[in-house]
């Protein structure tokens, strides 16, 4: 049975962790600010300064040492210091806003659309906040904050639902396998796909020749590209895996694997979309920017799936719970 | 390296004829090519959405009826392209075969290239290696022989093949690694095909069948006896396993704790049932439900559909039983309030009665409807009919009746006969009819019963292809080059640290972390040189 404390206390967790990210969120925004116009003022001669300084810096020095092109120290960090650890403290209440809801109805809180949302949400802050434990990623954050706010927000304004029991067909252990490694690999393609838009935006920058000062705080877009890569071929193998327990699990439910129910046609597109981003980015003659552009493409249908689909497709994956 | 030849610009482009072999090759070439791939797999994409937005055949045949019904020329035109059938349409088929075809042509080469690569040794180290891109110089206290020793352990610890030392090469290591990255690709590629193979054998040898089963009720597993059967092109339906299963209980329960549209969803779904694997053999009992399926050998038995059915018997005007009846309602929303038939051939002239079951009855403004799911307050709606109930013997629908040649009975103040019942009652027939008693009500199961050879190579292919996958995206191919330089040579003064060392790499693909582990390895030999001074 549902225990309607609990619930609540989750519903007061989640909408602690929607403020501590606000904070956060502009926080970040600040240390952009900050060291955008340090490292536009810095690089009056060429842009490349900036680019060379904070790329090689990305790209781990060799052993021969870097000498900072100016004496100039470098710009301050107490922002975005600041937004990451306001983050981790989003990312806690978060965490317990989840566990309250799946303590409230004794199952794994996983079981709606609303639980999914959080869920996503939470995935992508860890992610983040542990990412940015071992490296340099205070540039990362507003674009890390802001979407998760968005996703939570929509969560709370649109698919918001109240604590019960599952429907029968979710009460099994591939509930919890399919749904939170979904949700993981959806993480990683959102931050995947914040990362992919400001390569994009960068590298636009730098052809017009005006990179603006929230773009010079990032790295070079060379290794904006390289990080972009590197998250989708963490996401590829996880959705791939979603894929197949999502087969099991239907063989066992509905006695198929796949029947092309709306849900899995999607999940399917989603997969292709981003196995012809990872083709086209081995592909020579294909540019990275164009390859990028599906990796935003694969997100696109991320979100198309959340939304459109979950909401207005019939079919046999009626779990919105709205 | 090709180089790109261009000749003077006076001279006229001469195109080199391409006989059928030629144009024959070229379009292979075009179709293995990476390009290609990559189109078909986008256009693979883009083709598969259809499918999410029309209903299909495949997957709900009456709202595709419905669907042309609402838009006629719409309908026929979507219709006309395949549109309701798209993972069957031909266009659908000619990109996925196209994309098999052209991932055989990129598998078998490939698979040439590596096996052959993996046999040959590492390519000779570049003549400057702080050109290339990744590359780090140390200076060590150690002869360079101490240091050359310990480079080939520490590379050969990190799973790197050597180059055999070359006259006049003698102080510079080759080595590469990662073949495994290759090994996974084509592994991942193979595993695609072998998932789309097993999905073909399920397809050709494969059966699903379904049936609705009443509580207390046997059925016994045969072609005949199922409700539906759909068997793939090469089936033999002589080969069905005979098993036979009766469902003893139901247990269904509905929420009534959440609000809004969480009230009344179903929350548990589960059967008791005795089974026999085949006739003669032992009886089981078996519990099975959603995500619970029973197996017998390669069939397995699923619970998909759960209603109501009613128990009703019928005696004729002189009191003589007609019989009792068990009759399936198929619930029409998410109350369960069902339609059914009851039909009574003995009866003279035929009898039918065709109306509703609600388990929980209210009478709202447009008619009576149902609240809940459960059974709180049962109610069964029938109209009367009388005549023939199988006109020119057709085949119909046991949970609709054909009123073509039946005609509704009146009561006898001119209104059409409705009867509503609980369980228990009894009442009588219009005109001295009979009567009809509501006796009980109980639950049918409805089971798909599905029989897939491909099932488990499909399991299997994934399984291994995640592996390739995993495998590819995580293994580096890295060759990574040293070269000592002796005391003196690289400028090195008489000091302490006087062996030169200069190490690169070179990675296929993207590797950001390249420079990091030829920072390791320098680290590597560090150690292991000091530790070698030190023994
Ligand atoms: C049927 C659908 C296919 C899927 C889902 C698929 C998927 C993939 C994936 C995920 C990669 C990894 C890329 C990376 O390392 O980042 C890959 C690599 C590759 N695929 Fe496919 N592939 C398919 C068909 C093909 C076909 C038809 C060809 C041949 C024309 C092909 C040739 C290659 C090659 C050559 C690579 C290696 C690229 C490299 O090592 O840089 N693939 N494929």
């Amino acid at each position: 049975m549902t225990n309607q404390t609990l619930a609540q206390a989750s519903d007061i967790a989640v909408w602690a962790s929607m403020v501590l990210l606000t904070v956060a969120m502009l926080a970040f925004a600040g240390h952009l600010a900050v060291t955008g116009t340090r490292a536009r003022s810095r690089s009056t001669d060429a842009q490349a300064t900036a680019d060379s300084a904070v790329g090689s810096a990305e790209q781990s020095g060799s052993v021969a040492v870097l000498t900072p092109p100016e004496v100039e120290p470098a710009p301050s960090r107490r922002w975005g210091v600041i937004g990451l650890q306001v983050t981790w403290l989003a990312t806690f209440a978060l965490i317990a806003g989840i566990a309250l809801r799946g303590l409230s109805v004794s199952r794994a809180p996983l079981g709606n659309m609303y639980e999914f949302a959080v869920a996503a949400a939470m995935f992508t802050l860890v992610v983040y906040s542990a990412w940015a434990l071992r490296k340099d990623r205070l540039w990362l954050g507003l674009f890390v904050t802001l979407p998760v706010l968005l996703i939570l927000g929509a969560a709370k304004l649109s698919w918001y639902t109240e604590a019960s029991q599952l429907m029968p067909s979710l009460n099994s252990i591939w509930l919890v396998i399919h749904v939170s490694v979904a949700t993981l690999s959806v993480a990683l393609c959102v931050i995947g796909c914040a990362l992919a838009l400001l390569y994009l935006a960068k590298d636009r920058a730098e052809h017009k020749g005006e990179v603006p000062g929230w773009l010079a705080a990032l790295p070079s877009s060379p290794s904006l590209e390289r990080i972009t890569y590197g998250i989708h071929i963490v996401a590829f193998p996880l959705w791939t895996f979603t894929l197949i327990a999502g087969a099991i699990w239907a063989e066992q439910a509905w006695g198929r694997y796949w029947g092309w129910d709306p849900k899995e046609v999607w999940t399917f597109v989603i997969w292709v979309v981003y196995a012809a981003y990872l083709h086209a980015r081995a592909t020579s003659g294909w540019h990275p920017r164009k390859a990028t552009w599906l990796a935003v493409a694969g997100a696109g249908c991320i979100l198309i799936n959340y939304t459109i689909v979950n909401t207005f497709f019939v079919g046999w994956h009626s779990y919105s719970g709205i | 390296m090709t180089q790109t030849k261009r000749g003077p610009a006076h001279e006229p482009i001469t195109q080199p004829r391409l006989g059928l072999v030629g144009w024959l090759r070229w379009m292979w070439r075009q179709l293995t090519s990476m390009r290609t791939a990559l189109m078909l797999l986008m256009l693979l994409a883009v083709a598969a959405v259809p499918g999410s937005i029309w209903p299909q055949r495949s997957v709900d045949p009456p709202r595709v009826n419905e669907f042309i019904r609402n838009n006629p020329t719409l309908g026929e035109w979507l219709d006309r392209f395949g549109f309701f059938d798209v993972y069957s349409s031909p266009w659908f088929a000619a990109i996925y075969l196209l994309l098999m075809v052209s991932l055989i042509g990129c598998i078998i080469p490939r698979a040439g290239v590596h096996w052959r690569a993996m046999r040959a040794l590492p390519p000779r180290a570049p003549r400057n290696l702080t050109r290339l891109e990744a590359h780090a110089t140390t200076e060590l206290s150690a002869d360079p022989e101490v240091v050359l020793a310990a480079t080939r352990a520490v590379l050969s610890r990190r799973r790197l093949r050597i180059r055999r030392p070359e006259e006049g090469r003698e102080r510079e290591v080759a080595s590469e690694g990662g073949y495994l990255k290759e090994t996974g690709n084509l592994v991942f590629h193979i595993s695609l095909l072998a998932v789309i193979v097993s999905v073909a054998v399920g397809h050709l040898w494969g059966w699903r069948a379904e049936v609705i089963l009443p509580e207390g009720e046997t059925f016994t597993s045969q072609a005949g006896r199922y409700d539906t059967l759909q068997t793939g092109p090469w089936v033999d339906e002589g080969s069905i396993d005979p098993f036979s299963l009766r469902i003893d209980r139901l247990d269904v329960e509905f929420e009534t704790d959440a609000g809004g549209a969480q009230f009344g969803a179903p929350r548990l779904f589960e059967a008791t049932a005795t089974t026999t694997a085949e006739p003669g053999a032992p009886e089981q009992e078996r519990v099975f439900g959603v995500n619970n399926p029973l197996h017998f050998g390669g069939t397995s038995v699923y619970l998909l559909g759960n209603g109501y059915a009613t128990v009703t018997s019928v005696t004729d005007g002189e009191g003589t039983s007609l019989g009792t009846f068990t009759t399936p309602f198929l619930p029409q929303d998410d109350n369960y309030a069902s339609t059914g038939a009851i039909k009574i051939p003995a009866a003279d002239p035929q009898l039918g009665f065709y109306g509703v079951f609600l388990p929980t009855l209210r009478f709202a403004d447009a008619g009576p409807v149902s609240d809940f799911p459960g059974l709180v307050d049962p109610a069964l709606l029938l109209g009367v009919y009388e005549g023939t109930l199988f006109p020119g013997g057709r085949p119909q629908s046991v949970y609709t009746l054909d009123t073509a040649q039946m005609e509704q009975l009146v009561t006898e103040e001119d209104e059409l006969s409705r009867l509503l019942l609980r369980p228990g009652d009894t009442m009588e027939l219009p005109g001295d009819r009979g009567t009809i008693v509501f006796e009980d009500v109980i639950r049918w199961g409805g089971l798909v019963v599905r029989h897939d050879p491909g099932r488990i190579p499909v399991l299997i292919s994934s399984i291994v292809l995640l592996g390739g996958l995993i495998t590819m995206l995580t293994v580096k191919r890295r060759r990574v080059f040293v070269r000592v330089t002796r005391p003196g040579e690289g400028g090195g003064g008489p000091g302490e640290r006087h062996t030169g060392l200069t190490i690169a790499g070179l990675a296929k693909g993207s590797d950001p972390n390249l420079q990091d582990y030829l920072d390791r390895i320098v680290e590597d030999i560090e150690t292991a040189v000091a530790t070698k001074d030190t023994a």
